[in-house]
Parts: structure tokens; sequence; C-alpha cells
């Protein structure tokens, strides 16, 4: 209980705590408030904001609901950014863990390896295999976690090295553990946490380059996206700017929550480390 | 200058099998799309089974998988990249015709993020904790969470539409007989509303660095003896200035795929004819040699631009081996 109380006591943490779980909540409401299909229409086209307060954000340019596309698209944002974010970490673990633990050529080949998708630029990477495999929310996902594992691999592995040649592995060694088993069940568990450090920073870019792919098109088009009502929204620039901004404005105050509560975590564990 | 050969000598060795793994991953995984190049080439002007036929043998396409890798490598080292299906052209020609302008916006972009950027980042981290040095931090960081397209799309309202003081987008007014320092000017003004888009979100990343590198080396022994030596507040801000700014020079390498990527996003948002917006064409017109090539040839960009940055840092930092920095 004493650490949430003292990651509230940082201020960036509650304030990104308290953005998260309003989005949190516009995620889990939207299908109660806004049940039905938000892109149907809703009234007429290019209804300004604050006109009619059934429509309290106005309609796009096909008169669909502007508040029900922004609380389905943070169903979309959320949902994406999330899973592209575990799976990124997840892939990134296993890959530092294996090359750390194995050394030689295992380590040569996988680093090698990754040196190869950072040297890919991710968003070309996940346009390129987007269009491949075609969009959906699944490949969205994949596309993302493929330009992203990188930053998670190097950390787990050097981690790794450093855990690697303490007693306790060797003591698993002793008793006669499968390699393998010291791997994922001794070592990986503790090096962790600098890995998991990572996870704001990739949540806010997977949920960066999710809205990107979907702004140019290539998100899952049976679903609501922050990025794609900003394309919808370029078309009438000039006539209509705030359908463009309006779902700007909610992405930007996600990736921030989202930073905020990272900084608070990082923070709040910080001044633990600094007692002990 | 020795140093800085063999550290050459050994990464671009280690490049290569970079690239060759770049090469043949991104040629196995647009062979799995579904239709090739003579599908797209058909779909767009129309044509029989006999001419299909015909294209496949001349393309080389009713060949096995590993033989077409064998030939794109062979050809590779010709420097061959193919022919573009969408522009009847060879991708080189059509990729070197808009790279300069994706490095003009890169270069532009990059000098506007570290300059301004590690500039503000010595102001708020000269003097730490300070009502400044809030607001700078908290400032960046919410500029480092807007996505640069939708910054884009705000600074054309604005800009464009509103004030009408910058042009809306393209890189240069069309069918304007501009030369020389007029054209340059008119590329100028072309490029500030997508450069801006682009080196925002930077502009935050190297100022949070520098501050947090500064927090660092003000803790540090040798700034506590200059302070005891009774040096003047300016000078000591100099030396951690100075020490803080070289995490940002690696930075720089580390950041420019990244980069690449957000030039993607900001060419379309603004119709600049770069390496970006040709990215998406490919993609719209199933164009897989041209994005085959466009891969390769930003995978290339940037371990080249790495090699530089990591050159600079041997010089910058004479402590640096060329033992300590390659792998």
């Amino acid at each position: 209980m004493s650490a949430i109380r003292r990651f509230l006591r940082v201020p960036e943490a509650t304030a990104g705590a308290f953005i998260l779980a309003l989005l949190l909540a516009m995620a889990l409401l939207a299908p109660l408030l806004f049940p039905g299909d938000p892109q149907a229409i809703a009234g007429a086209p290019l209804l300004p904001p604050f006109h009619d307060w059934s429509l309290p954000l106005g309609t796009d340019r096909l008169g669909r609901d502007v508040l029900a596309e922004l609380f389905h698209g943070a169903r979309t944002s959320l949902a994406v950014g999330l899973a592209a974010a575990a799976a990124a970490l997840l892939i990134g673990a296993v890959v530092g863990t294996l090359a750390g633990f194995a050394g030689g050529l295992v380590d040569e080949v996988l680093m090698r390896v990754t040196d190869a998708f950072q040297t890919v630029p991710g968003f070309l990477l996940a346009l390129a295999f987007v269009s491949v495999v075609g969009p959906s929310l699944g490949v969205v996902v994949a596309a993302i976690a493929l330009g992203t594992w990188t930053g998670p691999a190097r950390v787990a592995r050097a981690e790794v090295l450093s855990i690697r040649e303490r007693d306790y592995v060797a003591g698993a060694r002793v008793i006669g553990m499968h390699p393998l088993e010291i791997a994922f069940r001794e070592i990986l568990p503790n090096a962790l946490p600098p890995v998991l450090a990572l996870s704001s920073v990739i949540v806010a870019a997977a949920i960066l380059t999710e809205a990107a792919l979907s702004f140019l098109g290539l998100g899952d088009p049976n679903r609501v996206t922050w990025g794609g009502m900003i394309a919808e929204g370029r078309t009438v620039l000039r006539t209509a700017p705030f359908l463009s901004i309006v779902p700007g404005i909610a992405l930007v105050l996600t990736v921030l929550g989202v930073y905020l509560a990272g900084e608070g975590v990082v923070e709040t564990t910080a001044t633990r480390r600094g007692l002990s | 200058m020795n140093r800085a050969l063999t550290l050459l000598r050994r990464r671009l060795v280690g490049s290569i099998f970079v690239l060759l793994i770049v090469v043949i991953g991104t040629f196995l995984l647009l062979e799995a799309a579904p239709g090739d190049a003579v599908d797209a080439y058909i779909v767009s002007t129309g044509g029989d089974a006999g001419m299909i036929e015909l294209l496949r043998h001349r393309w080389g396409l009713d060949q096995s998988e590993l033989t077409r890798l064998a030939n794109y490598l062979w050809a590779l080292l010709h420097l061959d990249l193919g022919q573009s299906v969408t522009f009847s052209r060879p991708v080189r020609d059509v990729i070197l015709e808009r790279l300069p302008t994706t490095l003009l916006l890169m270069v532009s972009a990059t000098a506007l993020s570290f300059g301004l950027g590690s500039a503000l980042g010595i102001y708020a981290g000269a003097k730490p904790g300070s009502v400044r040095d809030r607001v700078l931090s908290i400032g960046s960081l919410a500029l480092y969470a807007i996505p640069g397209f939708w910054l884009g799309l705000v600074l054309i309202v604005v800009f464009a539409v509103d004030l009408r003081w910058l042009p809306i987008g393209g890189i240069e007014t069309l069918a304007s007989s501009k030369t020389g320092l007029d054209r340059a000017g008119d590329i100028a003004i072309h490029l500030l509303l997508p450069v801006s888009a682009l080196g925002f979100i930077y502009l935050a990343l190297y100022l949070r660095m520098m501050r947090a590198g500064m927090a660092e080396v003000w803790r540090q022994d040798f700034i506590l003896a200059a302070r005891a030596r009774g040096l003047s507040r300016r000078a000591i801000v100099r030396h951690v200035a100075r020490n803080a700014l070289l995490p940002l020079v690696t930075m720089l390498g580390l950041q420019s795929a990244q980069m690449l990527g957000g030039s993607v996003v900001i060419e379309s948002v603004f119709a600049v004819p770069g390496l970006g917006r040709l990215a998406q064409e490919a993609v719209a017109g199933r164009d897989t040699p041209l994005l085959l090539g466009i891969i390769l040839v930003s995978a290339v960009l940037v371990v080249v631009i790495n090699l530089l940055v990591d050159l600079a840092y041997t010089i910058l930092d004479p402590r640096v081996g060329a033992s300590e920095v390659g792998a």
C-alpha cells in the first residue's frame, strides 16, 4: 500500500495516473455509452462541436458522432499499445536472455539479427509488413512489435551477462538443472526489472506508431482509430480543422499520461532504493 | 587517425553482415506478399494470359525463390536494384532522384533539434531545480508526446491556412523558373514547416538528455574542485555542458533510423517528394522491387550515419579507443 502512496506523492505520477485512469474508463465504457457501430451515421455531416448536445463534439464529413468515435478509438489505441509493448518486451526478453546466457555463436548471430532490425527504420518495416500481410489489429500489433523488441533485447542481454556469473546460477548448474530451465526460470526473472523499466517508453512509441500507420490508411479498416480520424479530418482541414485536432489532442494526452506515469514509477523506485 | 582507420575497417566488415541479413530478411518478407510485380503491373495496365507469362519470364519471376534471391544479390553487387513496376524505370534512378530531398529534410531537422535542444538543455541544466528548469522539463515532456504528423497538420492550419505565411506543402513553387539563391530561399520556405514537425520531437529528446546529463556532471568531483578553486559560474557551466554533450552525439546516430521512419509520415503530410513518400507510393502500387530498394538504401544510410557519428566521437573524445567503440 505504501508504494502506491509514495507513487501518488510524485505530482507527475498523479497526473499520469489520472489521465490513464480516464482513458481506461473511456475504453471500457465505450460500448455502454455508445452502443452500436461508432462508424454509423448519427446526424448531419460536419456539425461543429458544442452546437447540438446530443452530439457534443459534432460530426465528421460523413455525419458520424465524433465523441463516440473518440471513445471507441481509445479502445483501439490502448489495446494496440499494450499488446504491442507486451509482445516487444516478451520477444526482447527471450532473445536477450538466450543471447546473453548461451554466448558464443548463438550470441553473435542473435545480436547481428538485432543489429539488422535496428538498422532498418522501424516504421518502414511496419509499413512493409502491414502491406504484405494486410491490415488487421493483430498484424498492426505484430508490425509494431517487430520494430521495438531490439531495445529490450539489448537491456536483457546486458543484465543476463552480469547475472550469469552469480553463485546461485552456479548452484543451479551443480544440482543439474537443464540450461534452458536455468536461463528462463533462474536468470530471466531477475533480469526483468530493467527491461520492464522500458515499458512506458515502448507503450508510448507503440501508440504513436499505431496512430501513424492508421493515419496512412494502414490500420484495421473495421475499427475506429485516432490516427484514422485525423486522416479523415485532413480532407476538410481548411473548413473543419477540429476534426483532425480533437483526436490529436486525445493522442497527445494519452502518450503524455503514459510518460508521466512511467516517470512516477521510476522516481518512486529510485527513492525506495535511496532509502534502503 | 590510425585509431579511426582501425575502427572504420572493423565496422565495415560488421556492417556488411548486418546489411546482408537486412537484404535477405526483407526479400523473404516481401516474397510472402500475395501477388507479384506482374499482377500489380497487369492491374494498372491490363493484359492477357500470354502477356503475363511473357512478363513473368522476362522479369525472372518464373524461377524458384532461392534463384531469385541469388540473382538479386548478384545484381546488388553491380549496384543494380532492379526495375520499378509503377515507374517503369530502374529502382536505383528513382531512389537517387528522391534521396537528396529526404537528406535535406533530415539534416535540417537534426540541426534544428540538436542545436535548439542542447541549447535549451544547457539553459535548463545550468540551474537544476529552478523554475525555468521545471517549466522546460515539463514542456519538453509534452512536446515529446506530440505525434509529428499531427503537429504538421496543426502547423498547416495555423501558418498556411489561417495566417497564410507559409506554403501548405511541396518542396518548391511549381513551374517557377527560380534559380540560384532565389530557388534555395523558396525551398527553405517550403521546408520550414516539415522540418519543424519532424524536428520538434527530437528537440524534446535532446533537451531532456542534456538536462539529465548535466545533472549527473554537476555531482562529479572535478566540478567541486573547480568551485573550490573559485572558477566563475560561467566557466563551470561550460565545463558541465561540454561533458554532458558527448552522449548526445551518440544519440544522433541512434536516432537516424527513427527519423528516417518519421519522415515517411511527415513527407506524406506536406507532399514532399522524398524517399518516405516514395515508400508510401511503393506500398500503394504494390511495387515490391521499389519497396525492397528503399528499405535497403535506408539501412545503408543508417549504417553510414552511425559510422560517421562513431568517427566523430573518436575525434571529440580522445579517451575513447577504437576497441571500445566497436561491436
